[in-house]
C-alpha cells in the first residue's frame, strides 16, 4: 500500500461520507439487499480499496441483463438443476450482499439456477459456462445440499465474460461437498462473485477457486460455520498474467463450537504488472468454542513489476480454542532451491518449472476432483512453459 | 578413467565487509576408484571447496582451475556440471514443497543421461535404491526432502548417488547428524556404488568415524583454506588420536 497521511486515516476521511461508521471488524461490516444501505464503491472503501474500479464500472453501476446464464450441465447421481424465481424459499438463506456489486446483481437476477443434490447416491454436476459473451449479466445460484449427501459441483468457466453473481451454498446436516470455481476465462473477461456458504452440523465443505485465466477475477467467498462441528477448506490456486487482476476476499466466521477450518490460497504471477488479492478474515465468534482453525496464502513472483497484497485478519472472541493461526509470505524464487534441482543436471528453465509447479500442487493436491486435477495440470503444463523471470 | 584435476584454487566469498577469502590457493587430483578424504576443523574452508566444484552462485574463484577430464568445469553452468557426472551430496539437502521424490529423480535421470529412463527397469531400480538405503517406498510420494529427519535426507543423497550413476561425487559431511546404524546404511550404499561404477569419491569430513566404513585411499587435512597435510589411512588415526590443534597453532601463528 502506498503511506497515506494519518489525517486520511481518520474515519470521517477514510470513508469520505457523512454518517458511515468506520469497519473496524469483519463483524461489523455492513450487509444489505440495497446499496443505499452499503459503502459506496470507492478506492477507500474496505470492500474495494484494492480493485480496478474502472474495469468493472459496467458491474457496479448501469444495468445488467438477468436472464438465465448460458451453461452446459452434465449431471451423474442424485442431482438435478432447475430455474426459480428469487422470490423462491430456497434463495436467501445462506448470507446477504456485504457491497454493492453483490447486491446489484442480486436485484438484477430474474431468477436462480437451483443445483439440488440428494442423500440417496453421490452425484457431481458439472457446470461449463463459456458462452456467456461480452455483455453485462448478472446470476445467481444455490446449491441445496441435503442432509448426509455427498455431491461435487465443478463451475467450468471460459470464453468471454462481464458477470456478477451470487452464490448460495447451503451444506446441510452432515453432508460431504466439494464446490470448485475453475476460470479459464479470456484475457478480458471481468467475473465478480459472492459466494455465501453455510455449513450445517458434522458437515463438511470444501471450496476452491482455481483461477488460470481472465482479466479481473473477483471471487470472494464466506464459510458461515454456523452449528456444531462443521468444517470448511477452501482453497485457492491463482496463475496471473500480465494485465489481470485476481482477488480473493475469504472471510471465515466460526459461528458454532468444535468448527474447523482451512484456507490456503497460492498463486504464480507471471506475467509483468500482473496484480494478486487476498484478504483472508477469520472471525471466531463467542459461541465458537473449540475452534480448529488456520489459514495461509502464499505467493511467488516470477515477473518484474508484479504486485501481490496479502492481508491476513483474526478477530477472536472466545479463548476456549484449540488453534487459530495464519500465515502469509510472497516472495521470488528461493535460489537454493534452484541450485539443489540444478546439481541433478536438471536445466535452470526445467528446475523453475518444477518449483512453480511444486509450489501450485500444494494446494491442487487438495482439490478432490481428479478430473479438475487433470485439467489444471495440464493448463500449468503450458502456461508454466514460458516462466522465466 | 576420469580424473578430478584441482590446481591452485583460490574462492572468495561476498560479506558485508566486502569479499573474504576462504580457499587460498588448493591442489587436489582425484582419479576414478580413488576415495580421498579432506578433513579439517571447522571454518576451514572444506564444505566451501564442496560447493565451488558444484558451482554454488555464492562463491567466486578468483584464481586456479578445475578440470575434469579435459573439460573446463568452472567455465560449466550449474546443470552442466551435474551432467559431466559430477555429484555433490549436499550437508543440508534442501527442502522442495509439491515435487514428488520420484518426480524429482525421473526428471534428474532423464536430465543426466539425456534421454528417459526405460520406464520398467528404472520403477525396478528406485524400489531397490530405496530399499538399500532403508527408505520405505512411501517416500516417493512425499516432497523432496520436505519433513525429513536429518538421516532420511542423507540416505535420500545417497539414492540419487546410486541411481545417477555418477563418475565423481563429493560427499560433504554426509556423517553429520547421523546416528551409528544410519552411518552403516550410507557408508554401505557409498561403498555399493563406488564397486559397481569405480566412482571417484572426495569425502568431507571433520570425524574420522565414517573413515572406519569408507576407506579412504587418502588423506588431506584442511586448515585455513589450503591443505596442511597429506598422507594415506594412516594419517587419519593421528588426527583421530590427537585432533586438529597441531595445525590450527601452526595457522595461528
Amino acid at each position: 500500500m502506498t503511506q497515506k497521511s494519518s489525517a486520511e486515516h481518520s474515519p470521517a476521511a477514510f470513508y469520505n461520507a457523512d454518517a458511515l461508521p468506520p469497519v473496524q471488524t469483519r463483524r461489523e461490516r455492513l450487509s444489505a439487499y440495497s446499496i443505499d444501505e452499503l459503502n459506496p464503491v470507492s478506492s477507500r472503501s474496505a470492500e474495494w480499496r484494492f480493485s480496478p474500479l474502472d474495469r468493472i464500472e459496467k458491474l457496479t453501476s448501469g444495468d445488467r441483463d438477468g436472464s438465465e446464464i448460458p451453461a452446459v450441465y452434465d449431471i451423474t447421481g442424485a442431482a438435478s438443476v432447475n430455474h426459480v424465481p428469487m422470490s423462491d424459499p430456497l434463495v436467501g438463506r445462506c448470507g446477504c450482499p456485504e457491497e454493492v456489486a453483490s447486491a446489484l446483481a442480486w436485484h438484477d437476477a430474474k431468477n436462480a439456477l437451483i443445483v439440488t443434490a440428494s442423500a440417496q447416491d453421490a452425484s457431481e454436476v458439472w457446470i461449463t459456462r463459456e458462452s456467456l459473451g461480452g455483455s453485462a449479466r448478472a446470476g445467481h445460484t444455490v446449491i441445496d445440499v441435503a442432509p448426509f449427501a455427498k455431491t461435487t459441483i465443478v463451475f467450468d468457466n471460459r470464453g468471454d465474460a462481464l458477470l456478477s453473481e451470487n452464490v448460495e451454498i447451503y451444506v446441510g446436516e452432515s453432508a460431504q461437498v466439494v464446490v470448485v470455481n475453475l476460470q479459464q476465462w479470456n484475457p478480458s473477461a471481468v467475473h465478480l462473485a459472492s459466494h455465501f456458504c453455510r455449513i450445517s452440523a458434522n458437515a463438511s465443505l470444501t471450496h476452491a477457486v482455481i483461477t488460470l485465466g481472465g482479466g479481473v477475477v473477483r471471487i470472494n467467498p464466506t464459510a458461515h460455520l454456523a452449528e456444531n462441528a462443521g468444517s470448511a477448506t477452501l482453497l485457492g490456486l491463482y496463475t496471473a498474467d500480465a494485465g489481470s487482476h485476481i482477488e480473493s476476499q475469504v472471510f471465515v466466521n466460526h459461528d458454532a463450537p468444535n468448527t474447523v477450518s482451512r484456507v490456503s490460497y497460492k498463486g504464480a504471477l507471471r506475467g509483468a504488472g500482473a496484480r494478486t488479492v487476498w484478504i483472508g478474515d477469520v472471525l471466531i465468534g463467542r459461541e465458537a468454542t473449540g475452534t480448529d482453525s488456520y489459514e495461509q496464502n502464499r505467493n511467488l513472483i516470477l515477473a518484474e513489476g508484479a504486485r501481490a497484497d496479502s492481508v491476513p485478519n483474526l478477530e477472536i472472541e472466545t479463548g476456549d480454542i484449540v488453534g487459530a493461526g495464519h500465515a502469509s509470505a510472497t516472495g521470488r524464487f528461493d535460489d537454493e532451491q534452484l541450485f539443489y534441482l540444478r546439481s541433478r543436471g536438471i536445466t535452470e528453465h526445467e528446475a523453475r518449472q518444477l518449483v512453480v509447479r511444486g509450489f501450485l500442487n500444494e494446494v491442487l493436491a487438495l482439490v478432490p476432483v481428479p478430473r479438475v486435477q487433470a485439467i489444471v495440470h495440464d493448463a500449468l503444463d503450458e502456461a508454466l512453459e514460458e516462466v522465466t523471470a | 578413467m576420469s580424473t578430478l584435476t584441482i590446481t591452485d584454487l583460490h574462492v572468495t566469498v561476498e560479506t558485508e565487509q566486502g569479499p573474504r577469502e576462504i580457499l587460498r590457493g588448493v591442489d587436489l587430483v582425484i582419479n576414478s576408484g580413488e576415495t580421498h578424504a579432506v578433513m579439517g576443523p571447522n571454518g576451514s574452508g572444506k564444505s566451501t571447496l564442496a560447493y565451488t566444484i558444484a558451482g554454488h552462485p555464492k562463491y567466486t574463484v578468483t584464481k586456479g582451475s578445475i578440470d575434469f577430464d579435459g573439460q573446463d568445469v568452472l567455465a560449466m553452468s550449474v546443470d552442466e556440471r551435474a551432467r559431466s557426472g559430477l555429484f555433490l551430496a549436499m550437508q543440508y539437502p534442501v527442502e522442495i514443497p509439491g515435487v514428488a521424490v520420484s518426480n524429482f529423480l525421473r526428471t534428474a535421470k532423464t536430465a543426466i543421461d539425456g534421454k528417459a529412463p526405460p520406464i520398467r527397469t528404472w520403477v525396478k531400480d528406485v524400489k531397490q535404491s530405496m530399499s538399500d538405503l532403508r527408505m520405505d517406498p512411501s517416500f516417493g510420494e512425499r516432497s523432496v526432502n520436505e519433513g525429513f529427519s536429518g538421516g532420511e535426507k542423507k540416505r535420500h543423497e545417497i539414492v540419487q548417488l546410486d541411481l545417477f550413476k555418477p563418475k565423481m561425487a563429493v560427499l560433504d559431511e554426509t556423517d553429520s547428524g547421523l546416528d551409528v546404524d544410519a552411518l552403516r546404511v550410507v557408508s554401505e550404499g557409498v561403498n555399493r556404488v563406488k564397486e559397481e561404477t569405480g566412482l571417484g569419491v572426495l569425502l568431507i569430513t571433520h570425524y574420522t568415524r565414517i573413515l572406519r566404513y569408507i576407506k579412504p585411499d587418502f588423506v588431506h587435512v584442511f586448515v585455513n583454506g589450503r591443505i596442511a597435510e597429506e598422507g594415506g589411512p594412516a594419517l587419519a588415526d593421528r588426527l583421530e588420536a590427537e585432533g586438529y590443534d597441531r595445525f590450527t597453532e601452526t595457522a595461528d601463528a
